[in-house]
C-alpha cells in the first residue's frame, strides 16, 4: 500500500495532517524534556573541573545544535520553494525562522550564564560566540525582509534567496572552534572520534536534543497551520471557505 | 552566445555606469566624504593618544569603509529600476548574472576604489606606520570588491521595498562581518609582527567565493523583484 505523499504538498491537505501530528510530537517532546532535564540535573555526575555550573550544557549544546540545524532546514525549504515553486515550502521556511531565532537566543543566553562562572565574563568576542550572534542577525534579517515586503509572493522568494545566501555562515560557526584557536572549547561530541564525556552526560544531552527537535516540529507545524489560515483567508472571497474548513477541523 | 558578446555586454554596462557617475560626480564624492568624516570623528571622540589611535585605527578605517560601501549600495540598481532599464537588462540575451557582475564592477570602481586610494592618508591620521599602511591598502583592495559583491545581493533584495535603506543595512552588515574581521585582522597582525599573509589569503578566498556566487544570487533576487 503506498501513500500519495505529494498530496500533502497542498496546504489544504497538509493542514489537517499537521493538526493530527502536533499532539504526538508535543507529548513526546515534553516527556523527553522531563527525562533529559532530570538526568542532566540529578543523575549526571558533577564535573571535576567546572563543578555544578556545567549542567547548563544540557540546554546550551542542544539549543546551539538546533539553531544551526534549523537554519539549514529553513534554507532547504526555501530552496525547494524556489526550485519547485511550492507554496507550502515557503510557509515551512517562514514558520521555522522564529523557532530558530529562539534557539539561537537561548544558546547565547545559556552560554552567557555558563561563561560568567567559568570564564568570568558574560560575553567574550570569541569566534564561535560572534558567529552565533551573526546567525541571530541572519534570522532577524530573514524575518524582517519578509515583513517589509507587502507582496506575499515576492516576500517568500526574496527571503528565501537571503536565507540561502546566509547558509555560508553555518559551516563557519560549526568549525569556528577548530579554525580559530579561541576561548570557546572544542566539541566534546564527535561522529568520528566518539565522545569525551561520561555516558550519562552524553545520554542526557542526546535526549535533550531529540526533545528540542520534536518540540521544534510541533511548534513549527502549529505555526504553519496559522500561516495557512492567515494566507488563505486574505482575499475576501476566500474567507467563508477558510472559516468553514476551520469549523470542520474543530469538529 | 559567444564569449566576445558577453564581454561586450559587461564592458558596455561598466562604461555606461561610469559615464553616469561622471555626469553626477557629487553622488560618488559623497560616500568618500562620508568615509573621511567618520574616520575623523573617532580621534575626536576617543581622544588623541597615539597609542590608542594606532590600536583602533585598522578597525575604525575598515568599519568606515564598510559603512561608505553600504551608503552607496542604493545607487547600484535603484535608478535603473525606476526608469525601467533594469527590465530591459533582464530581457537581453546575455545572462543576467554577467550583466550584474558588470554593474558590481562599476560600483566598486566608483565607490570602492576611491576608498582604497584614500586609505593611506586616513591611516596616517591614525599613526599607522609604512608597513601597516601597505597592508591596509592591500587588504582594502582585496576586501572592498567582496563588499560590493555581497552588497549587490542586498541591494537587489530590497529593490522598491519601503524602508529599504535601513533594511539593506540589516541584511548586509552581518554578511560583511567575516570580511571586516579578516581585513582589520590583516593590518593588526602585521603591526604585531605576525605577518598578514593568513588574513590576506582568507580575504582573497572570500573574494573568489563571492565573485563566483554573488552574481547568481543577485540575478535571482533581481528577477524576483521585477516579476
Amino acid at each position: 500500500m503506498s501513500v500519495n505523499w505529494s498530496k500533502y504538498s497542498a496546504p489544504q491537505a497538509f493542514y489537517p495532517l499537521a493538526g493530527r501530528l502536533i499532539p504526538w510530537f508535543a507529548v513526546v517532546a515534553v516527556a523527553l524534556m522531563g527525562v533529559g532535564l532530570y538526568m542532566g540535573f540529578f543523575v549526571a555526575p558533577t564535573d571535576f573541573q567546572q563543578g555544578e555550573s556545567y549542567r547548563i550544557i544540557f540546554v546550551h549544546v542542544p539549543a546551539a545544535w538546533m539553531s544551526m540545524f534549523l537554519y539549514v532546514v529553513m534554507a532547504v525549504w526555501a530552496g525547494i520553494g524556489l526550485g519547485l515553486n511550492a507554496r507550502l515550502s515557503f510557509m515551512m521556511a517562514q514558520a521555522i525562522a522564529p523557532t530558530g531565532a529562539m534557539f539561537t537566543f537561548l544558546a547565547l543566553l545559556t552560554g552567557a550564564m555558563w561563561g560568567k562562572p567559568t570564564w568570568g565574563a558574560w560575553w567574550v568576542w570569541d569566534a564561535r560566540l560572534t558567529s552565533e550572534l551573526i546567525l541571530l542577525f541572519q534570522y532577524a534579517g530573514v524575518m524582517l525582509l519578509r515583513t517589509s515586503i507587502d507582496d506575499l509572493r515576492r516576500a517568500d522568494r526574496s527571503s528565501a534567496v537571503f536565507a540561502l545566501v546566509g547558509v555560508v555562515n553555518v559551516p563557519i560557526i560549526y568549525y569556528s572552534v577548530q579554525w580559530w584557536n579561541t576561548l570557546h572549547q572544542g566539541a566534546s561530541v564527535s561522529m568520528s572520534t566518539g565522545s569525551k564525556m561520561a555516558a550519562t552526560m552524553l545520554m542526557a544531552m542526546l535526549i535533550m536534543t531529540i526533545a528540542f527537535w520534536l518540540y521544534s516540529i510541533a511548534v513549527i507545524l502549529a505555526r504553519v497551520r496559522c500561516i495557512v489560515v492567515e494566507r488563505d483567508s486574505l482575499p475576501v472571497w476566500d474567507e467563508r471557505s477558510a472559516v468553514s474548513q476551520e469549523v470542520v477541523e474543530v469538529r | 552566445m559567444n564569449r566576445s558578446s558577453m564581454w561586450e555586454a559587461v564592458s558596455g554596462i561598466v562604461k555606461r555606469d561610469l559615464l553616469l557617475a561622471m555626469r553626477r560626480r557629487s553622488d560618488a564624492a559623497m560616500s568618500v566624504f562620508f568615509l573621511v568624516i567618520v574616520a575623523s570623528l573617532f580621534p575626536l571622540g576617543v581622544g588623541p593618544e597615539p597609542a590608542v589611535l594606532r590600536t583602533i585605527g585598522p578597525g575604525v578605517l575598515w568599519v568606515a569603509a564598510l559603512l561608505a560601501c553600504l551608503l552607496s549600495l542604493s545607487r547600484v540598481f535603484t535608478a535603473d529600476y525606476v526608469d525601467g532599464a533594469l527590465e530591459q537588462m533582464v530581457l537581453v540575451p546575455q545572462p543576467l548574472a554577467v550583466l550584474v557582475a558588470g554593474k558590481v564592477v562599476a560600483h566598486w570602481l566608483i565607490s570602492g576604489l576611491p576608498v582604497v586610494l584614500l586609505s593611506p592618508l586616513l591611516g596616517l591620521q591614525f599613526g599607522l606606520s609604512g608597513d601597516a599602511l601597505g597592508v591596509l591598502v592591500l587588504s582594502l583592495l582585496l576586501g572592498t570588491p567582496t563588499l560590493s559583491m555581497i552588497g549587490a545581493i542586498g541591494a537587489a533584495l530590497v529593490l522598491g521595498v519601503r524602508g529599504s535603506g535601513l533594511l539593506v543595512a540589516l541584511l548586509v552588515l552581518p554578511l560583511y562581518v567575516p570580511v571586516l574581521i579578516f581585513g582589520a585582522g590583516a593590518v593588526t597582525s602585521s603591526m604585531a609582527g605576525i605577518g598578514a599573509e593568513a588574513n590576506l589569503s582568507l580575504l582573497g578566498a572570500c573574494l573568489v567565493l563571492s565573485l563566483f556566487l554573488a552574481p547568481w544570487a543577485t540575478a535571482a533576487a533581481l528577477r524576483i523583484a521585477l516579476e
